[in-house]
């Protein structure tokens, strides 16, 4: 069985978010980059089939060469081999751009199952799994809590948590899956892992390489346009609720609930 | 040229749902700054009788799309349905909720139809006839605001929860149109084998009104049993930090958090949160916050608009009692 997983990078979730003077961009330094955490999940999920199955597993990442270093992760953790889709056009590309070039990379691959995070926890918009899956004219099942390839390995059964319920869906390979927290509990590469890793294939491709036209991609191609990014609305600190005792406490409390927050 | 603005409609097990009636307020809005027409498409079995009522809410008119390979919902029959409906209409401005469903569909919709799509929004507004959205990124570290260009229609899924529902007017009515589609079955890829339920009554916390969360101050799983007392004497639902989820006291959905689910209550109880930021990005944009924790430093009471600094195990039970009061 042969399976791939795509991934980024993205500001690991303790990083402080500051933007940039020209309200366009955050500002990047200090930021530690680590795998998105969907990601990894989809990597540790291509992994646990992998061993069940046999076969390979490909590791697609796109950004810029620091993403080198989550994709050398992923190998460490037991992936197979990496390719990076890495080029200056590509900069600033949106969801749907990020899609076609990595389905340009995939089509020319053997695959049976396709992993992504369900969403980078970036820019929050969970759209690359799904376009990607369109622009490859496979099925997809997203936001996927319990994955249950059938034996035979012709038919998958997962998991997806709805508001109140969960839907049991079922599609036959190939497929594209989105990785939900809770679909598993990522490994750790260990010491002989990392060892191994960088003995194993990493490409990289170029827009070039994939026969995209940079004008398709990048900032000047993008759908949606950011206008301006600004910071959250502050959020001053409130009321410190006064009492001598839980009690007085929790019964002053209710009474601002009540009377000047009008919620209850 | 693209006239008119549609929303999808959300159905389940025969009822309209809640962020249909948001999407459709919000569109109402929407038509009325462009000076267009709203038309709700709603797909499903045998969901016709229930479409002249989105009305109420502001809907011109209901675009009905009825078959039963429509019920329950699956990516390839509403991606098909809505793309050809799309095409053959050219609506300006195409919204549906940032439910599972509409997260699910919206991102393949957006390839198929090879527009740009914005994501969970909180706000929109028109600007020159165009659709300008406001959405949190990192999960509400920072907000864009966003804008369409050369991309029709101009496609975006709105936040559960944050959106006001219009006061329904029962004097109102839409006119229901049957839809003209096709489906053929070979495009059906996936099939819904079973759903299961979760425990009765149970409100996702995405759709909750109030919401009353505990972190590693609970201590253990067996603790939230008071944090569910007051939950249910306020109709809401229990949420949990990543450290308590990690820990395994909580089930996954029910973590609140930049690697959970973002909510917009009402009203958010945090209980023995210290307020990690990738906490607070997930409950940021809630109406009404209040921290109990015993740590008077706890980053929490920062973003928190009444704190009590307290034992929770004394002054959770002590609330619960004195909300009864007032209920």
């Amino acid at each position: 069985m042969n399976i791939i997983v795509c991934l980024k990078q993205v500001p690991d979730t303790e990083t402080q978010i500051k933007i940039a003077p020209d309200g366009q961009s955050i500002v990047q330094d200090d930021i530690k980059w680590v795998m998105n955490p969907y990601d990894e999940f989809g990597v540790e999920e291509a992994l646990r089939l992998k061993e069940k199955f046999g076969g390979e597993v490909t590791v697609v990442g796109l950004g810029p060469k620091r993403a080198t270093e989550s994709i050398r992760t992923a190998l460490a953790m037991g992936a197979d081999k990496g390719i990076l889709i890495c080029d200056d056009a590509l900069e600033g590309s949106d969801s749907l751009a990020t899609a076609k070039a990595l389905a340009a990379v995939i089509k020319d691959l053997e695959y049976d199952v396709i992993f992504t995070g369900q969403r980078g926890v970036d820019e929050d918009m969970g759209i690359v799994g799904a376009s990607l899956a369109e622009f490859l004219g496979i099925p997809q099942l997203s936001l996927i809590l319990k994955v249950e390839m059938a034996e035979d390995g012709q038919s998958v059964k997962v998991q997806r948590p709805v508001e109140g319920q969960t839907l049991v869906l079922e599609s036959n390979l190939p497929v594209l899956i989105t990785a939900q927290k809770g679909l598993n509990e990522p490994r750790y590469a260990s010491l002989p892992g990392i060892m191994k890793a960088k003995k194993k294939p990493l490409d990289e491709k170029t827009l070039a390489d994939l026969g995209i036209d940079p004008s398709e991609v990048g900032q000047n191609a993008r759908k949606l346009k950011t206008l301006e990014l600004s910071s959250p609305p502050e959020r001053g600190a409130g009321k410190i609720v006064e009492g001598e005792t839980s009690q007085e406490k929790a019964a002053a409390l209710a009474k601002l609930l009540h009377e000047e927050a009008k919620v209850i | 040229m693209a006239q008119g603005v549609w929303v999808v409609a959300e159905e389940r097990d025969g009822e309209i749902r809640k962020i249909t009636y948001e999407v459709v307020s919000e569109g109402r809005r929407l038509a009325d700054a462009l000076g267009q027409d709203l038309t709700a498409v709603l797909l499903g079995s045998s969901m016709k009788e229930k479409a002249a009522d989105l009305g109420q809410y502001g809907a011109d008119k209901v675009l009905v799309a009825d078959d039963p390979r429509l019920d329950p919902y699956t990516t390839d029959a509403y991606v098909t349905v809505i793309s050809q409906l799309v095409k053959a209409n050219e609506p300006a401005v195409l919204l549906m909720g940032a439910s599972v469903q509409g997260k699910d569909l919206s991102g393949r919709l957006c390839a198929r139809l090879d527009v740009g799509m914005a994501q969970d929004c909180t706000v929109f507004e028109i600007q020159d006839g165009n659709l300008v959205a406001t959405r949190p990124i990192y999960a509400g570290k920072a907000y864009a605001k966003v804008t369409f260009e050369n991309s029709w229609p101009q496609l975006a899924t709105a936040r559960p929860n944050v959106m006001p529902v219009n006061e329904p007017d029962s004097s109102k009515s839409a006119e229901v149109i049957d839809a003209d589609f096709t489906l053929d079955d070979a495009e059906l890829k996936t099939k819904v084998v079973d759903i299961i339920r979760d425990a009765a009554g149970k409100i996702d916390l995405t759709e909750a009104e109030r919401i009353v969360s505990g972190g590693r101050g609970m201590k253990g799983p067996e603790n939230y049993e008071i944090l569910e007392k007051l939950a249910d004497l306020l109709g809401g639902t229990v949420g949990a930090s990543r450290a308590a989820v990690d820990a395994g006291w909580r089930p996954q959905t029910d973590q609140v958090g930049q690697t959970g689910k973002v909510v917009s209550p009402n009203l958010y109880i945090a209980c023995g949160i210290s307020g990690a930021i990738q906490h607070l990005a997930g409950m940021g944009t809630s109406k009404v916050i209040v921290a109990i924790n015993k740590d008077p430093d706890a980053p929490i009471f920062q973003k928190a608009d009444y704190g009590v600094v307290g034992d929770l195990f004394d002054v959770v039970p002590a609330l619960t009692e004195e909300i009864t009061k007032y209920l």
